[in-house]
């Protein structure tokens, strides 16, 4: 047993667990014992004011966005909190394939998929490499990807721009996944890094006790059971591959090879009389709704995936 | 770390094995730098060696546009200097001030909010996942949104009972775009923050309480200074991530907007002109940018980005050395009774 699976197995599950124990309503220890000790009534009050707050914050712009969506095109500068009649004439506008939205969909699908395929199977070795193998200039790679990781994406844009200029490759999908590579792949291979850098090493080395190789015990025992990892890490790159504008927007100016975002924001409304917003705002729900779902469903896997670089 | 210890190898023999790890390691690793290196190294290199050309001039005998960018040395990054840098100081302090302004108070709030989900009993699932939803909002619908919402006879306005054109030139459109960028990112720094709050033992704070410190005392004595290492990673990733901000201001309030108008915005949009030249240059000076701002917030505060997995890393690597021949000894005994057996 090393250090890091020791420190692994202490530290790490306890923001999940105690997120777990209180989400499922139990009065937990550890943390949360403290909250309840002079438990004077106006305390539990603002805490719950204090919560309410912050989920206001963070949905209520959204509700907005909603509300908004389903509201008649002619009622759209009213500010009732429910619209009216429920209209979704909104949403058939936006669906008209007559405007290319869904093919935009499925561009945004196809980018974000591929970068996030490509992003994987090409960061797996080398996370494990970083993660489990002991080498020189590990260090510096380390440090250099997590450098690249941070860079502005608009330095690598132009002068790839220029490239595909030169090559034909403006409005392809590719133009769209080489460079989103940039952001992609270091994200992967961080965030598999400290999947793997958890799971005990005794696996392995039992594994190989049974006469595996090194590549063997890899594959057969290494990768299944770094499965919810490889999962978490395929949902932030997507994310953050599905909300790229950037590269989308310099790369293609064919409306049927726009993703999502960009289509979106073009939008300029089914006729010209007619204010775009409730469609744009029907788009968006229609771009953020796999998103949300994610989010609703994989919310612990993302927390933990998104802070596993940040707290340790 | 996971030498194969149950082969009691020894001296040579053990230094082949880690030779051969390094050569597995090189392998493993090798896709992924060469990837890194064609989207990132091969177009940093060719922004910097581009950014030397001007964009081609017009032939004054035939009226064509010449072929070839001519080469013009260092003029793109000595023009921001003079007279025609105006834009470019333009998007300069526009850049720095939407970051520093942005930052502070998403880092302010979602440090707040951190605070408050970690206090909060009932109902965490349900914060952390409405939390999540900013996060999750491409921002560009998130951009759109905000249009919507400073909209001249959007909510904003209602609400507040005035009568701001948010999305025109001006201060309200730097308003605007803050506002927009801070409500998608606090919950951010927020989650980044609440993870360092779950790690810190409440019986630190039971000592505290029992030597009578108060809750400010508490707060500013013992959640500050631990939560301090995540906190500084989240403000450095959120720093970076300000620095290169295009694509909230390009919807939000549109591009070549002299109030709003960012570094990655002046660049992109000489590109999209064709001017790849100062395009380049614009870019570089961003990176250069980007990377000082990083390198002084690492040395300064201490940001520890990859030294906290780095230490871990080496710790595990001091331990194993020092556990390997108790291990290599067991594990081998093992080995042998196997082998009896």
């Amino acid at each position: 047993m090393t250090g890091t699976t020791t420190t692994a197995a202490t530290e790490e599950p306890t923001p999940p667990g105690t997120g777990a124990a209180t989400g499922s309503g139990a009065p937990s220890g550890g943390p949360g014992a403290r909250a309840r000790v002079p438990g004077s009534a106006w305390r539990t009050t603002l805490r719950t004011a204090g919560v309410v707050a912050v989920a206001a914050w963070c949905l209520a712009p959204f509700y907005w966005m909603l509300v908004s969506s389903l509201r008649r095109p002619a009622d759209i500068f009213d500010v009732s909190l429910w619209p009216s009649p429920v209209s979704l004439t909104n949403y058939a506008n936006v669906l008209d394939p007559s405007l290319g939205f869904v093919r935009s969909l499925g561009n945004s699908f196809v980018v974000a998929g591929t970068t996030t395929v490509l992003a994987l199977i090409v960061g797996v070795t080398t996370a494990y490499a970083l993660a489990r193998l002991d080498f020189r200039f590990k260090r510096l790679v380390l440090t250099g990807i997590i450098a690249t990781s941070m860079f502005p994406v608009v330095s690598i844009t132009i002068p790839l721009l220029k490239l595909f200029v030169g090559i034909g490759w403006i409005n392809t999908y590719q133009a769209m996944i080489v460079p989103s590579m940039s952001f992609a792949l270091p994200l992967a291979v961080w965030n598999l890094t400290s999947f793997f850098r958890q799971m005990p090493t005794q696996l392995e080395e039992s594994a190989r006790v049974d006469g595996c190789t090194r590549g063997q015990a890899f594959r057969k025992v290494i990768l299944p059971l770094a499965a919810p990892g490889l999962f978490t890490t395929a949902i932030l790159t997507f994310v953050m591959a599905w909300n790229e504008f950037l590269i989308a927007v310099s790369m293609v100016n064919k409306e049927s090879m726009q993703t999502a975002p960009v289509a979106v924001s073009k939008f300029t409304g089914a006729s010209q009389f007619v204010a775009p917003h409730g469609s744009q705002m029907a788009a968006g729900i229609i771009v953020t709704v796999p998103l949300v779902i994610l989010v609703l469903f994989f919310q612990r896997r993302i927390v933990a995936g998104l802070t596993a670089g940040a707290v340790k | 770390m996971s030498l194969t210890p149950w082969r009691r190898t020894s001296g040579p023999a053990a230094r082949s094995q880690l030779h051969g790890e390094g050569r597995m390691a090189a392998f493993l690793v090798s896709p992924t730098l060469l990837v890194l290196g064609l989207v990132i190294a091969y177009p940093v290199l060719s922004a910097v060696y581009s950014s030397l050309f001007s964009v081609p001039d017009i032939d004054p005998k035939t009226g064509f546009i010449e072929k070839g960018d001519p080469f013009v040395g260092l003029d793109n990054f000595t023009s921001i200097f003079s007279g025609a840098g105006d834009r470019f100081w333009n998007a300069f302090w526009n850049t720095s001030f939407l970051t520093v302004t942005s930052v502070i108070l998403e880092t302010v709030i979602g440090f707040a909010m951190a605070l408050i989900m970690h206090q909060g009993l009932r109902g965490r699932a349900w914060i952390r996942a409405s939390i999540l939803v900013p996060w999750a909002i491409p921002t560009a619908i998130s951009a759109l949104l905000w249009r919507w919402i400073f909209d001249s006879e959007g909510i904003a306005n209602s609400v507040l009972n005035t009568k701001v054109l948010w999305t025109t030139e001006g201060f309200q459109a730097q308003v605007a775009v803050i506002i927009a960028e801070v409500w998608k990112t606090a919950p951010f720094v927020g989650i980044l923050v609440l993870a360092g709050l779950q790690i810190i033992s409440s019986e630190v704070y039971e000592a505290a309480r029992v030597d009578g410190a108060g809750p400010v005392r508490r707060l500013w004595s013992i959640t500050l200074p631990l939560v301090k290492p995540a906190l500084l990673v989240a403000v450095l990733f959120r720093l970076l991530d300000a620095l290169r901000m295009f694509d909230l201001p390009y919807i939000l309030i549109g591009a070549g907007k002299q109030s709003v108008e960012t570094l990655s915005m002046l660049a992109q949009d000489e590109a999209s002109n064709v001017r790849f030249g100062p395009a380049s240059a614009y870019s570089v000076v961003l990176f250069l940018y980007v990377f000082l701002i990083a390198f002084a917030f690492i040395k300064l505060l201490g940001a520890d980005l990859l030294g906290a997995r780095d230490q871990s890393a080496r710790g595990t690597r001091g331990k194993g050395t020092g556990k390997r021949p108790r291990q290599g000894t067991g594990s081998g005994r093992n080995l042998q009774k196997e082998a009896t057996a």
